[in-house]
C-alpha cells in the first residue's frame, strides 16, 4: 500500500505543523504517533495494558504506515528482536507493561549499552503481588538505572508528544540510546482526552543508519571484524576500563539528551507559581491530580506551586533545585509504594527534610486531589478547619 | 554487497593494517566456492585464524570450517550467545552480534525481516551460531519460535553435550546418566531430540552429523544456507566435542568425533521435497560451471 506522505523533520512535526484537535485515549495517542513516526518495524506482545496500543499499531501496519509487524514469542523474545532489526539500521517500537517489562528487562537493559535507538511505550501496572491489571508505576524504578531515556507522559496529549520526540531522540547521534515514554495503564491508556495532532500525511524524515555513531551490522563494508557487543572477556586493568569507559559514555548520552528534552518538548520540567511556599513535584497521572490541587489552591488563595517532571532520565537535577529553591514544603504524590521519585526529589535538594513523603496510591488506587489538598493544609498548619467547611 | 568500498586506493594500501591487506587481496570475498572453500583451507586468507579456543578444540576446528563455507561472506551476518563458541566466532571477519543469553535467533528474526526491507532485492545470509545450552536449554522458547515462525535463517547448534564455558554443568544434550556438575548423581533424563524438534518446528533442512569429514560438513552448511534464502528455516546440530570437559586427551579428539558418528551422531539429513529440488538445481548448475 502506497500512502501520500510527506517527510519533515522533527522541529517542524512538533513545534510547527498546524494541528488539529481530536477526542482519543492515551493508547491511540501513542499509535498516532507511531503513525507519523515512519516507523519499520514494530513487535508486539500482549499484556494488559499495552495490548491497546499494539493492537492499534498493528491497524496502522495493515494500513500500509509500517513496514513490518509482528507478533514475538514472549517479552524477551521481543526485546531482543527489536536489539536486531534496530542493529540492522531500520526504525523500531515496541511497547510493554509491568510484568511484560519485566520480562524483557534483561534485554532492555543491555539496549543503552548495545546503543540500540529504539522507543519503547511503557503503559504502566502492577508488577508485585498480589498481582493486579491496575496501574501502578513501580515498575518504572527499574528502568531508572539503565541508562535508558525515560519520558513520564501526564496525559494524551504528552503521551502523542513525548512518543513522536522520542523517535528523533533516540537516533540522535550525540544519544543513540533507546527512549522509553510512560503512561499511566487506563488512567491514561483508555481514557480520553483532547490531543492536538497533525495531519497523518506529515511523517518523521526517514531513517538513515549511516549516520549512526555505531556500525550498522549489514556488511555493507567488508572486511571488517566488528562485532555488537561481545562481553568484555578477561578479569583486567583493562576490561574493567573498557567497561566504565563504555558505561560511561551511555550516561553521558543520557544527559546529552536533555538539549533535546528542550528542544522538541520545551524542557524537562513545568513550573507553575515559582517561588510558592507548598510546591508539589509530580510526573505521569499524578501530575495531572497534583495539577488540579495547584488549581483548587490557587482558587483558595494558598501559597502553592507546581513542578510537573517530564524526564525521569536524564534527571533535571538543577531545574528541580530551582523551581524548589524557596520552597518550605515540598509533596510528592505517586502512583507506587516506594516513592522513587520521592527519592530523587530528595537527593536534588540541599534541605530534604522539607518533603513530604507522599501521597501514595497503588494497587490500581486512583489519587484523589483531596489526598493531595490534606498534605497542603497540613503543611500550611491550617487542617482540620478547612478540611471541615 | 558493496565489494567496491572493499579494494584500497593503491597508494593508501601501505598505511592499512596488514590483516585488512591480506583479506582483501587474499580473503574470500567475492571469490568462487571453487576457488576458496574448505577445499582449499590453507591456501587463502581465512576468516577465522588467530581464536583463544582451547588446544584441540573441536568446536573451533568446525567453526572455521562454517567460515570457510559460507557462499557469500561479504553479505553474512552471525549471531551467537554466551558460551565457548562466540570467542572464535568473534574473531570473524565477518559481523558478528552478542545479545543477551539464548536470544540469538529472537535477535535474527528482527535482523532478518529488516535485511529483507532494507536490501529486498539482494541476499543478506543469517546465521546463528550456539552452543547446546544457548540454543535448547535458556534460548529453547526463541530458538522454537523463530523456526515456527518460518524466519528464514540458518541455526547452527554447537553441541559439545555440556556447559563447556561457565564449567561443565550439566545441559539437555547431556546424554542420560552423565555425571557432570550439576548432576553429580547422573543426569536423569536424555538428550533433547533437537532435529526431531527443529523437524516439527518447520525447519526445511536439518542435519545432525559429527563434522569429521570437512567436504560433508561444508555441504550441509552450504545447503542450509540456500535454503534459508528462498525456503524457511534450516538447522544443523553438529557435534563439537569439549575435550576439557570430557577429559578427551588432544590427540583423541578426531577418534572421539568419529565414535560419535558412529553412535548418537550418525549422520541424519532432512528436506523437504522443496528443498530437495532447490539442491537439485542449485548444485548442477555448479557441476556445469565447474565442467
Amino acid at each position: 500500500m502506497s500512502l501520500n506522505k510527506t517527510y519533515k523533520d522533527m522541529d517542524y512535526l512538533l513545534n510547527e505543523a498546524p494541528r488539529e484537535q481530536h477526542f482519543i485515549t492515551g493508547a491511540q495517542a501513542m499509535a498516532e504517533a507511531v503513525k507519523r513516526a515512519s516507523v519499520d518495524m514494530a513487535i508486539a506482545y500482549p499484556i494488559t495494558p499495552q495490548s491497546e496500543v499494539m493492537h492499534l499499531v498493528g491497524d496502522i501496519y495493515a494500513q500500509g504506515h509500517i513496514k513490518e509487524y509482528y507478533r514475538a514469542e514472549e517479552e524477551l523474545g521481543t526485546m531482543s528482536a527489536i536489539a536486531g532489526a534496530a542493529r540492522a539500521g531500520v526504525r523500531v517500537f515496541t511497547a510493554t507493561s509491568g510484568p511484560g517489562l519485566l520480562r524483557g528487562l534483561e534485554a532492555i537493559v543491555s539496549w543503552p549499552g548495545h546503543r540500540v535507538p529504539c522507543v519503547l511505550g511503557v503503559l504502566t501496572r502492577v508488577i508485585n503481588a498480589p498481582l493486579s491489571i491496575q496501574p501502578d508505576n513501580i515498575e518504572m524504578a527499574y528502568l531508572m538505572h539503565s541508562g535508558i531515556v525515560m519520558l513520564h507522559a501526564e496525559n494524551q496529549q504528552d503521551t502523542f508528544d513525548f512518543t513522536l520526540a522520542a523517535f528523533a531522540i533516540t537516533e540522535k547521534v550525540d544519544v543513540y540510546i533507546p527512549v522509553s515514554v510512560a503512561t499511566e495503564g487506563f488512567f491514561v491508556t483508555h481514557a480520553k482526552g483532547y490531543v492536538d495532532m497533525m495531519s497523518e500525511e506529515l511523517a518523521f524524515t526517514e531513517p538513515d543508519p549511516y549516520h549512526a555513531p555505531v556500525p550498522v551490522m549489514d556488511n555493507e563494508v567488508p572486511p571488517a571484524r566488528i562485532q555488537r557487543d561481545a562481553p568484555v572477556q578477561k578479569s583486567n586493568f583493562m576490561s574493567y576500563l573498557i567497561h566504565s569507559v563504555w558505561q560511561q559514555e551511555v550516561w553521558d548520552s543520557n544527559r546529552r539528551a536533555m538539549k533535546y528534552i528542550y528542544q522538541y518538548l520545551g524542557g524537562p520540567v513545568e513550573v507553575l507559581n515559582p517561588g510558592a511556599d507548598v510546591m508539589l513535584v509530580a510526573s505521569g497521572c499524578a501530575a495531572a491530580q497534583a495539577r488540579e490541587a495547584h488549581r483548587y489552591a490557587q482558587e483558595e488563595g494558598l501559597s502553592v506551586g507546581f513542578v510537573k517532571v517530564r524526564s525521569i532520565r536524564p534527571w533535571p537535577t538543577d531545574e528541580i533545585r530551582d523551581a524548589l529553591k524557596d520552597a518550605k514544603t515540598v509533596i510528592v504524590p505517586e502512583h507506587n509504594i516506594i516513592g522513587w521519585l520521592c527519592k530523587e526529589v530528595k537527593a536534588s535538594i540541599p534541605n530534604s527534610g522539607i518533603v513530604v513523603e507522599g501521597p501514595r496510591v497503588y494497587g490500581g488506587m486512583t489519587l484523589p486531589v483531596e489526598l493531595i489538598m490534606t498534605e497542603i493544609y497540613d503543611a500550611l498548619g491550617m487542617e482540620s478547619e478547612i478540611l471541615q467547611a | 554487497m558493496s565489494l567496491k568500498y572493499m579494494t584500497p586506493a593503491s597508494k593508501f594500501k601501505r598505511y592499512l593494517p596488514k590483516d585488512y591487506v591480506e583479506l582483501v587481496d587474499y580473503g574470500p570475498f567475492g571469490k568462487d566456492y571453487s576457488e576458496v572453500g574448505v577445499k582449499n583451507m590453507g591456501t587463502f586468507k581465512e576468516l577465522v585464524e588467530e581464536h583463544p579456543m582451547c588446544s584441540g578444540c573441536w568446536m573451533a576446528y568446525y567453526i572455521k570450517i562454517i567460515f570457510a563455507s559460507l557462499p557469500n561472506p561479504e553479505d553474512t551476518v552471525t549471531i551467537g550467545t554466551a558460551g565457548c563458541g562466540r570467542l572464535a566466532i568473534s574473531q570473524a571477519a565477518v559481523p558478528f552480534i552478542y545479545g543477551n543469553y539464548g536470544d540469538q535467533n529472537a535477535i535474527a528474526s528482527g535482523l532478518t525481516r529488516a535485511f529483507r526491507q532494507r536490501f529486498p532485492d539482494r541476499q543478506k545470509d543469517v546465521i546463528t551460531i550456539a552452543g547446546d545450552g544457548g540454543m535448547m536449554d535458556i534460548g529453547f522458547s526463541m530458538t522454537m519460535h523463530a523456526w515456527f515462525r518460518r524466519e528464514k535463517f540458518t541455526t547452527i547448534m554447537l553441541d559439545n553435550e555440556v556447559y563447556g564455558n561457565t564449567g561443565g554443568q550439566e545441559s539437555g544434550m547431556s546424554v542420560e546418566g552423565a555425571v557432570l556438575k550439576m548432576s553429580p548423581k547422573g543426569k536423569n533424563f536424555g538428550k533433547m531430540p533437537a532435529t526431531q524438534l527443529a523437524i516439527t518446528a518447520g525447519c526445511v533442512y536439518v542435519v545432525k552429523m559429527s563434522p569429521t569429514n570437512i567436504n560433508k560438513a561444508s555441504k550441509a552448511i552450504r545447503r542450509a544456507i540456500f535454503a534459508a534464502r528462498k525456503l524457511g528455516p534450516t538447522f544443523i546440530h553438529a557435534y563439537t566435542s569439549c575435550n576439557i570437559e570430557y577429559s578427551i586427551p588432544t590427540p583423541d579428539v578426531f577418534r572421539d568425533a568419529k565414535e560419535k558418528e558412529k553412535g548418537r551422531f550418525a549422520f541424519e539429513e532432512y528436506m523437504t521435497p522443496e528443498a530437495k529440488e532447490l539442491f537439485a538445481t542449485i548444485e548442477s548448475k555448479k557441476k556445469r560451471e565447474v565442467s
